[in-house]
């Protein structure tokens, strides 16, 4: 059973494991912190980009007239992407389309790496809290550099006593963005685990293909649309407003 | 009831607890429902703006989603967070 300062959703028992792992402990700050199982499985979809990152640049550098095989692949997966990104942030679609690109990415092989056995690195608040953190400070630092003083402004519309109102929703952002992509993943990843953990041998054949193609590719593809979608929405409103 | 200890009279009100903020399911279904309806309609009427119609579509109803995954985040808090078992070990 884990108390107090123990983060959450470590006392699950041992035939339903749906838990957070603690691997490997070191000293931070004069506090003991762990190496997770979500370090872990972050690090190994981290590296699969990395490795295809390097390999789509070695075949781009050779690149053909005519593409053919994987050549195909990556010119189809960066028009898209730039189809995407454009198609929702307009004129301003270039300075974003990396990053925007680099999440979609991360969070969608994330959310599908259930699929290969792994816990997913997003159904850990940490994770899903810090990419969120990255877009609202991206959401803040446009709407200064474009607004200039309208940022504080803005704050006071349309009547200065919703100040405290005003501000509840901008540093809402963030949270809800985090929770909302936490608890999905979270879900699906409870789904299975409680699949898996409480019934008989004879129902873990065939049926959980089914589960998995909904709470892991469904799920995580749409979620990570949604992500990235909301990322480029709340600073195109920023940006024009 | 004498022999119901405090530990446990504070797991089993909070795994009630946790089973009645799955409450909030409730509003999301009816949400999503509705979003997925009017698409349905919308497709019918225009069926050449289908993509359009499904992308806006999803993102509605991922946004009409989070309040029911605040419950599902508090409920899972109160089965294996033990919030209010570990205030009332604490004091």
């Amino acid at each position: 059973m884990g108390y107090g300062m123990i983060p959450m959703l470590l006392a699950a028992d041992k035939e339903v494991d749906f838990s957070i792992h603690h691997l490997l402990p070191y000293k931070f700050m004069g506090q003991t912190v762990y190496i997770t199982t979500s370090h872990v499985c972050m690090f190994i979809v981290i590296a699969f980009i990395m490795v295809f990152a390097v390999i789509a640049r070695k075949k781009i550098m050779h690149a053909d007239e005519i593409p053919t095989g994987f050549q195909n692949v990556i010119e189809f997966a960066v028009e898209t992407l730039q189809g995407f990104v454009n198609s929702s942030m307009g004129t301003h679609g270039k300075k974003f389309m990396n990053y925007v690109g680099t999440l979609f990415l991360f969070v969608l092989l994330s959310n599908i790496s259930g699929l290969f056995g792994l816990r997913p690195p997003t159904a850990d608040y940490g994770t899903t809290f810090s990419l969120a953190l990255i877009t609202f400070v991206m959401i803040q630092y446009n709407n200064v550099k474009y607004n200039k003083f309208g940022a504080v402004t803005d704050l006071f519309q349309p009547l200065w006593f919703l100040f405290p109102i005003n501000l509840i929703g901008e540093i809402a952002t963030p949270v809800s963005m985090s929770l909302r992509l936490f608890g999905n993943v979270m879900a699906g990843t409870v789904m299975m685990a409680l699949y898996y953990g409480l019934l008989p041998i004879f129902a873990k054949v065939g049926i959980p293909a089914a589960l998995h193609v909904y709470f892991d590719l469904f799920s995580g593809a749409i979620q990570a649309y949604v992500f990235a979608m909301l990322t480029m929405v709340f600073v195109t409103q920023k940006i024009e407003g | 009831m004498s022999n119901i200890t405090n530990e446990g009279l504070i797991l089993a009100c909070s795994t009630i607890g946790a089973g009645l903020a799955m409450i909030a399911g409730i509003g999301p279904g009816v949400g999503q429902g509705y979003a997925a309806g009017q698409g349905a309609a919308a497709v019918g009427r225009n069926p050449g703006a289908k993509g359009d119609i499904m992308s806006t579509m999803l993102l509605g109803q991922a946004v009409a989603e989070t309040t029911g995954l605040y419950g599902l985040v508090v409920a899972l808090l109160l089965m294996y967070g033990n919030p209010m078992l570990a205030k009332f070990l604490k004091l």
